[in-house]
């Protein structure tokens, strides 16, 4: 379970999260969604630990510990996992050996033993085949040339072999057709489980329609303004953010 | 803290020591008098057991050297350095040439197993598939210590030895070989080795046989105050085959030790030559304070047709470095190849490249220079590519990248380019950049550690080279560029 209190965040002396009040249940799917700039990917980012940010009060807690004073590393071993808007590069390694070096870092840093290659193996080529990835791109460099598609596929793939308690997807659905969509919601939707819950950040109701979330929050000026069930997001989809924009005027 | 700011403090609180080739061997010693003189250079050769022609060679390249200056074009700077105060010779006393490893000195011998270098054979061939063996020869100082697998290599042919053994015993052919690709009067450390050089490895390979198992020479100073100053010569006879390799290490010291090497290859017809370096000497501290100057001379000559000559080279020590293993493509058809990579922390100082000289006609060269710089380091690539009026289809194609962590560090890249021939065709590429924030974020994002996600990164980097090495070389290799990098990342 994710807890998020009164979370103020500011970058540059710029206040971008005031006060943020969140939680999300284990098993949950929770859609956060919001006008440009109104902080959803500041909120994954300081999750995660990016260290531009300055959190100046609030909490984080990841079933009951407070996850700010960790290491982005040590947050993803506690089972934080972040699918990028914009997957990084990394030329010359290949995708296996960085999967390989992500996933025996984790084990090390949980006190278990690192995976054998034959085991590693199997679970790369069975996780790789549910999300239609080639193995000769397991072959290539990590993200470098890979089309919009091939990388959000790669974030899932990741997603799956850390077997992260706590999925934020950053945008996801951003640069993707309607195939690779259908692929990358299957591939999240096979790994809705009771034990790992889901922070799904969208501009649109698109990716919801394949990725049904629990709950809605909408995001505005750095804060949670509105929560509900899937059907704000139609609201949403109807109405435009307008009336949020007015109740800040006012 | 960004990971780029914790970066540069961590730097600054660098200890480069993490050198871990840093004890020193106690071993009673027998030196030549300090500093250089005709007499010193007596001196070497009457402890060689020259014969007069070599010791005239030595005191013609001495009057040349005396009438010379020290180069100032390359992108280092140092203080002055005192050739009267170093001692040209020492080497481990009673022991001037062992007949077996029993005769050797065992402090000398513990000191190769900790640098785990195998000297005998025995233990080699135990444990060891036989296609993976190496034979070594090891240069402790002056004098080379043992050289194994010798008999073995004697069988397909082969001779690799002490160069000081093959002067006595094949004076021929190393006096038809000796300084016909760095003449004595070549440059200011190359005149000086020849004057002064005390030993390294000569080989030399039939014609048409290719030589059974690696040739590998580790060089180790460790006496204080010395110069080492190592000729290597490696002629490959028409259509032959030799890979060799050479390691060195030295111990943690205060003051500035000289190293002046000169490697000579000579590839005749049809020949290949693959020549593979770890450069592993001490780089000094934190604070730029001891290190080897490494000024060093290699030059590889495709005499013949269709020759091919290989410089691979990974560059982690040294408090500075002045090395430009280059090849003259002087049969038609010849090829020369210079892969590099250079690691540069602390303070160290690396200008380093290659020259590739198009002589010949339909003559290809290729350069891929990897340059990393971290802390306050700097690190040149300095390169020249050449074709004479009569290199009709002369080609090359050049990369250069260079890598930086930190913000205090400096890559330069200095490529010279010269074609009198209207059928050449050159292509020079470059590219600098920086471990970004964001790729940081990514990888430990991931679980791994700003330690990891760096030496993974760097690795993605280094890739193409690494590849060229000899795999158990590779393996060190990139261990090594792991180590030398400890302390740079945040």
């Amino acid at each position: 379970m994710l807890e998020i209190k009164n979370l103020v965040v500011q970058i540059e002396d710029k206040r971008i999260l005031n006060g943020l009040n969140l939680t999300v249940n284990n098993g949950e799917v929770a859609a956060i969604m919001g006008p440009n700039g109104s902080g959803k990917s500041t909120l994954s980012y300081v999750i995660a630990g990016k260290e531009d940010y300055e959190v100046l009060d609030g909490e984080i807690l990841l079933d009951g510990e407070n996850i700010l004073e960790m290491g982005p590393d040590e947050r993803a071993a506690a089972g934080v996992f972040l699918a990028f808007q914009y997957p990084l590069e990394i030329p010359g390694v290949a995708s296996m050996t960085f999967l390989k070096a992500a996933m025996n870092a984790q084990l090390k840093a949980r006190g278990e033993s690192e995976l054998s290659t034959p085991d590693f193996i199997k679970r790369v080529n069975a996780a790789a085949a549910q999300l239609e990835i080639p193995k000769d791109m397991l072959k290539r460099a990590l993200n470098v040339g890979f089309s919009g598609g091939e990388k959000k596929r790669m974030e899932i793939l990741q997603m799956a072999l850390l077997r992260s308690s706590f999925c934020i997807l950053d945008e996801t659905d951003s640069g993707l057709d309607i195939d690779a969509l259908r692929i990358v919601s299957e591939g999240v939707n096979a790994l809705r489980s009771p034990d790992r819950s889901f922070l799904v950040i969208t501009h649109y109701q698109r990716l919801l329609n394949h990725i049904v979330p629990d709950t809605v929050h909408v995001m505005h000026s750095g804060r949670i303004v509105r929560s509900g069930g899937k059907e704000l997001a139609l609201e949403l989809e109807a109405n435009g953010y307008a009336d949020y924009r007015e109740s800040e005027a006012a | 803290m960004p990971a780029v700011q914790e970066t540069i403090d961590q730097v600054r609180l660098i200890d480069v020591d993490q050198y871990k080739y840093g004890f020193e061997t106690e071993v009673e010693m027998e030196k030549s008098p300090k500093g250089l003189s005709e007499d010193v250079i007596r001196f070497i050769s009457a402890k060689k057991g020259e014969p007069e022609w070599m010791l005239q060679w030595r005191l013609d390249a001495y009057k040349r050297w005396q009438t010379m200056q020290e180069p100032n074009w390359a992108r280092v700077s140092y203080d002055k350095i005192d050739y009267n105060e170093i001692y040209y010779y020492a080497a481990p006393k009673n022991n001037p040439a062992p007949k077996s490893l029993d005769e050797v000195d065992p402090e000398i011998l513990r000191t190769y197993e900790k640098l785990g270098i195998p000297l005998r054979e025995q233990e080699i061939l135990a444990g060891v598939e036989p296609e993976r063996r190496v034979a070594v020869d090891a240069v402790f100082d002056s004098v080379s210590v043992a050289t194994t697998f010798k008999e073995e290599l004697k069988k397909a042919g082969v001779i690799f030895m002490p160069i000081s053994e093959a002067i006595r015993e094949y004076p021929d052919l190393v006096k038809q070989y000796l300084g016909t690709v760095v003449p004595v009067t070549d440059n200011f450390f190359a005149t000086l080795n020849s004057a002064v050089f005390t030993d390294g490895s000569f080989v030399y390979v039939p014609p048409g046989v290719r030589c059974p198992m690696e040739l590998s020479t580790y060089f180790r100073i460790n006496e204080k105050n010395t110069g080492q100053f190592e000729r290597t010569l490696i002629i490959a006879d028409k259509g032959s085959y030799v890979s060799y390799l050479e390691g060195c290490t030295a111990p943690k010291r205060d003051e500035n030790q000289l190293h002046a090497a000169v490697v000579e290859l000579i590839a005749l017809d049809d020949a290949e030559i693959k020549y593979s370096t770890v450069q592993n000497w001490y780089p000094g501290d934190a604070q730029g304070k001891g290190g080897i100057y490494n000024f060093v001379t290699k030059r590889g000559d495709c005499r013949g047709k269709n020759s091919v000559i290989t410089w691979t080279q990974v560059e982690t020590g040294s408090a500075i470095t002045w090395k430009y293993p280059s090849c003259i493509l002087r049969g038609d058809n010849s090829r020369g190849e210079f892969y590099s990579i250079a690691v540069s922390n602390g303070m160290q100082q690396v200008d380093s490249g290659t020259k590739m000289i198009h002589l010949g006609k339909n003559t290809t060269s290729r350069i891929i220079s990897k340059g990393i710089a971290a802390g306050r380091s700097e690190n040149t690539y300095r390169g020249l590519v050449s074709a004479h009026r009569k290199a009709t289809g002369a080609r090359n194609f050049t990369n250069c990248d260079s890598l930086l962590i930190g913000n205090e560090c400096g890559a330069h890249t200095v490529p010279y380019i010269e074609s009198k021939n209207a059928t050449a065709v050159f292509e020079h590429e470059a590219t600098t950049s920086k471990i970004s924030e964001d790729q940081m974020f990514y990888c430990q994002q991931r679980g791994l550690s700003d330690e990891e996600a760096t030496a993974l990164i760097v690795n993605g980097f280094v890739k193409d080279v690494l590849q060229q090495l000899p795999m158990e070389f590779a393996v060190e290799a990139q261990k090594l560029i792991s180590i030398s990098l400890e302390g740079s990342v945040g």
